[in-house]
Formats: structure tokens, sequence, C-alpha cells
């Protein structure tokens, strides 16, 4: 039962973290490596917010939440768009200014103990004998409803419409009158809201460390890639699958093993099927 | 639409055209011509150590040198190959380990181990990557990257070799100049004999498979066994590499490992020129004393890495020496259009 409920936060924290990683792969074929850098970033604004200039907890999270999607913007706007279709530049740049971003934060005096940002409501409930924290069940109805959200949003508004468009054959879209470059900034920005999301329903769990974004950012990598990179169902899976091989393997076999499941993951999907468990229309393109 | 828009043309020297045949030894001039850059290349590598002889400048000389091998192996795989391999970490690491081994548990002294470690290194580096190798672009470079972090752990969860602490003590070289002159001359070497090969029907193949992979593989030419071998020659020099670090220092340990191995290279060569072989050693010779300068600026330093990086790879992806071999083989004007 431990395994089971604990293995289901798990998995939700990681389909949180991935989401906004393959929604941008999804729409704009930029492997966005800063991911994990806007994630902490978000955490550190809303502390930031909340205890240096005291602000409503509920508005600091709104103001970082928008800040980081700007920031996220600006990033495409500026940077990536220049380098936009070299895969290679792409991977470089936005690591790059991930690195950036953490180690300017390092600069700035983010480290220690002290950067805590607090729960949402404190407690804890047994279900069905294993104690349970609110946190960890607000991250549950949290991913549901970001991925409810995300559904509705690409299905039902205009704006969600021609993300899809743009992700499934660009070219068709692009004569439809849809600009790519503006959607992809769009996407942009909504992934790194996204991360930001991640960042406030997990971060309350432990303190804020620089070093939580290198980790994040793997992990954003090893779901999208097992689910198939740019699927969001796949996603979604991929994050169950990876998120119960972890707490298995913490039961089982020994918890420094964690990080070398995630490795082996990435690595064993990518060499046996590339496109990921669950997606295949683009075989022709990654395989010779 | 009234707008004049100017654009600049370009036009071959006719030095440059002259050189090109056998007009190249016509006259003192076309030989300097062609003998001036690469010249002042072997010189100056040769020069630096002498010129340079504090300690400091010393160990930053050999770091130099292992960073300008594992550039010029990302810069052969990803020009001339077609193989954006993101793992120079995975060489400097297998190399380093082996050597490392060998030296503590069976006493071997430098002379064997390097040479051990380089081929014994190349070799599982490429039979790790083998099975990745059909799979392309960002994937293998994914897979490439996940590899020396995933052996880093792995080492640290079985408690092997050392585990966190490394292996210490190892033998170290017997002074200074032979650890600068040893990555000196590989750098060379490795230079030469990589332009070398590109320009032998071997290279001529792996830039068909860069180019066009299908039209190769329907000429009968089996692309893995040309990919392995080119994954081959890039990682003996990244081996070499990580063998040399484990000597230089005569310690190894997961640091080996690390990002730094597999990304720093990158920048180097994205500053120094993609393509040209010559330009990620430049690269290497630039970026690391410039990160080394930076170190008292603390955690700023990797700030102000990642920000030339992504300047010169947004704004002036050509680098460093492609613009200067524009500038020495072409004349430039305005014209309008």
């Amino acid at each position: 039962m431990d395994i089971l409920i604990y293995g289901t936060v798990n998995s939700v924290v990681f389909a949180l973290i991935a989401v906004g990683f393959t929604l941008v792969y999804g729409v704009s074929r930029v492997p966005n490596f800063a991911h994990g850098a806007l994630y902490i970033l978000t955490g550190y604004i809303a502390w930031t917010f909340l205890n240096t200039l005291g602000i409503n907890y509920g508005l600091a999270i709104i103001i970082a939440l928008v800040i980081v999607a700007v920031i996220g913007a600006a990033i495409y706007q500026f940077l990536l768009i220049r380098v936009r279709g070299m895969p290679d530049s792409e991977i470089i740049a936005s690591f790059a200014i991930g690195l950036a971003i953490m180690e300017g934060l390092r600069w700035g005096g983010f480290i220690g103990q002290a950067y805590i940002i607090p729960v949402f409501i404190e407690g804890a409930v047994e279900i069905a004998g294993v104690p349970i924290d609110f946190q960890r069940l607000i991250i549950i109805g949290g991913g549901l409803a970001v991925v409810a959200f995300l559904w509705l949003f690409t299905h039902y508004t205009k704006v969600g419409l021609s993300l899809r468009a743009i992700a499934q054959d660009e070219r068709a879209a692009m004569m439809l009158g849809i600009d790519s470059d503006l959607t992809a900034v769009i996407a942009l920005a909504l992934g790194s809201a996204l991360a930001g999301v991640a960042a406030i329903a997990i971060l309350p769990l432990g303190n804020i460390t620089v070093e939580t974004g290198y980790n994040v950012l793997i992990y954003a990598i090893a779901v999208c890639i097992i689910g198939g990179l740019g699927s969001w169902p796949g996603a979604v899976m991929g994050a169950f699958v990876l998120g119960f091989a972890q707490i298995l393997t913490v039961a089982y076999i020994a918890p420094q093993w964690t990080m070398v499941v995630v490795f082996l993951a990435i690595i064993l999907t990518l060499i046996l099927r590339p496109s990921g468990l669950f997606g295949r229309q683009k075989e022709l393109e990654e395989r010779v | 639409m009234e707008s004049k828009a100017r654009r600049k043309e370009r036009l071959d020297r006719g030095i440059k055209v002259r050189t090109e045949g056998i007009y190249a030894v016509s006259s003192l001039r076309e030989i300097t011509y062609l003998l001036l850059p690469r010249l002042v290349l072997i010189l100056g590598l040769l020069i630096i150590p002498l010129v340079l002889p504090s300690m400091y400048w010393q160990r930053l000389i050999c770091m130099m040198g292992i960073f300008a091998l594992l550039a010029l192996a990302f810069d052969f795989l990803a020009h001339y190959v077609g193989i954006v391999c993101l793992g120079g970490a995975l060489f400097i690491g297998l190399g380093g380990y082996i050597a490392g081994i060998l030296n503590s548990s069976y006493g071997l002294p430098p002379v064997l181990t390097i040479p051990i470690a380089t081929l014994g290194g190349a070799l599982i580096s490429t039979l790790l990557l083998l099975p990745c190798l059909p799979v392309r672009g960002i994937y293998f470079a994914i897979v490439s990257l996940m590899y020396p972090l995933m052996i880093s752990r792995i080492i640290e969860a079985l408690g092997l070799f050392g585990s966190t602490d490394g292996l210490a003590g190892l033998a170290t070289f017997p002074n200074i100049w032979v650890d600068q002159y040893i990555i000196i001359a590989m750098v060379l070497i490795s230079l030469f004999a990589l332009r070398r090969l590109a320009s032998e029907d071997f290279g001529l193949v792996l830039r068909g498979i860069k180019d066009n992979d299908q039209a190769v593989k329907a000429s009968g030419m089996s692309i893995t066994w040309y990919k392995a071998q080119a994954v081959f020659i890039a990682s003996v020099i990244g081996c070499f590499g990580g063998a040399y670090l484990t000597h230089l220092y005569g310690w190894v340990g997961l640091s080996l490992f690390g990002l730094d191995f597999s990304i720093l290279p990158i920048a180097a060569s994205v500053l120094g020129g993609i393509g040209t072989l010559v330009g990620p050693i430049m690269g290497a010779f630039i970026l690391i004393p410039l990160s080394e300068m930076l170190r008292a600026l603390g955690p700023l330093r990797i700030v102000f890495y990642c920000l030339i990086l992504v300047g010169f790879i947004v704004f002036k992806p050509e680098g460093l020496m492609n613009y200067f071999q524009r500038k020495y083989h072409q004349f430039e004007h305005w014209i309008e259009v």
C-alpha cells in the first residue's frame, strides 16, 4: 500500500515536472534545457516576494508564475528564435541559459537551508493505514487539474488549437495563417509557467536548492523520452512508469540506485524505441 | 518599393586560387601564404610553455591541451560524421579510470597505462555507444550526455574504485615540461592526423554519411561500421586526455565523469568555429584561461561563461576561425542589389 500511494505521488510529481517540457518540445521542437532552471527560479521568486517584500502567499505565487512565463517567452523571442531548427545549437543555447540562471542564483546568495516556501495546508491524514500529508494530496489534485486544464485548453480554445496545429503539421498550419513563432512564444511562456506550477506545488516538501534544478531537468527529459518526446499522453504514462520504478527501487534495492534507474531508463528507451513507449509517428526522422 | 539593399560580395584572393594547384610552389610568396598559418599554429603551441613559465600557467596549459583534444574530437564527430556527441566526460572518465586502476592495482608505469587506457577506453566507449549509433540528432546527444552521469552514479552506488574519494597516489610524470610537451604534441598530432583523415576516401564516406546517409547505404556501405570507426577515433583522442589527466594529478575521481568535460569542449568548438578542426583548439586555448581568470568571481564565472557561449551560438554561429579564414582567403566589398 505504501508503494502504491507513494508511487502515485511520485508519478504525479514527475508528470507535473515533465508536462511543461513536453509541451514546449511538442509545439516548437525546441528542447528547453532551461526547464530545471525556470523551475527553481519560480521557487526563489515566490520566496523573495513572500519573505522579503511580505506579500500575501497567493499573490506571490501568481506574480512568480507571471514573471517566469515572461522570462520563458523572452528566452525564445530574443535568443532561441535565432537558432531554431538547429537541434544542437538549441540544446547548447538553452542549456547555457539554464546554467546561467542557476549559477546566477547561486551567486545571488540563494544557498543554504533557509529557503523554504510554506505548505498550503498543514497536517496529514491516513489513507488505508498510510499517513500522507495534505501537500502531497494537493500535488495529486494539482497534477490532475493541470492535465485536465491542458486538455481543455488545447481542445477548446483558439490559441490551444493553434498550438496543436503547429505541433501536428507546421507547414499546413502556417498556410492557415497561424504564426509559428508566435505559437512557439506562447508555448514557451506556458511551458515555463507549468514548470513554475510544478515548483510551487512540489517545493514546499523540502527546501529550495540550486542543485534541484539539474535533477528536475534530468527527470523531465527522462519522462518525456520514455513517453515519447512531444507526446502529452505519453508524458503522463512515462511519469507513472518512472515514478513507480523509482519507488520500487527504493523499496527493494537501495536508495542510491534511484538516479541510475533514471539514466538507465533514458538510455534503454533511446536505444530500443527512440520515439518512446507510446509514440511512433516520427520514427523515420529518428533512426537511419 | 524603392529600397536599396546592400550585401557583401566576397571574392577569393588570387593567391588563394594559385596556391590550390601546382603553382603553390612557384614562388616564395605562395609558399609563405600556405605555410604561414600552419607555422604560426605549430610554433605558437610549442612556444607557449616557454613564454609562460609560472607554475600556475603550466598546469593551465595542460588543462587547455586536454580540453583542446576533447573539442577536437567533438568537432570531428559533429562536423565530419554528423554525430553530436555530448559525452566528452565518458571518454575522459573511462580513460582516466582504466589508467588509474592499472596503475594502483597492478603497478604499471604511465608508459604502459596510457596506451592501454587509450585503446581500452576507446574500445569500451565505442561498444557503449554502438547500440545508439542508429539514433539520430538530439536523441544521440541526450544518450551520450547521460552515459557519464550514469556511470558515475553506478560507481558511487557500488562503492567501486574508491567510490567518492577516488584513487589517489598514482604515478605522475617526471617533470612539468614533460607534462606540457606530451599534451601539446598529442594535440598537434591529432589535429593534423584528423585533417588528413578527413580528406582521404575514408573522410569522404564520413561526410557522405553526414549529408545523406541513405545514399551511402544505397552504395552498399555499412553506415554503422563507418560511424563506429569514427567514434573509435574520436574516443581514442578523448581517452588519451583522460589517461593523461590521471597521471597529471596522480588522482582519479568521480569528477572525471563531470559535466565540465562534456560542456566546455562544445563551448570551445562553438567559439573557435565548428568544422575547422583548428578552431576548437583555439577556442580551448582562449576559453580555459578566461574561465580561470574569472575564477575570482565565484559562481558568476559560469554565468559569464554561459553568456559568452549563448552570445556566440546565437549571434555569431560561425565562430572565430571561420571568420579569420574568410579574411585570409577572400576580399570583401559592399555591392548594391
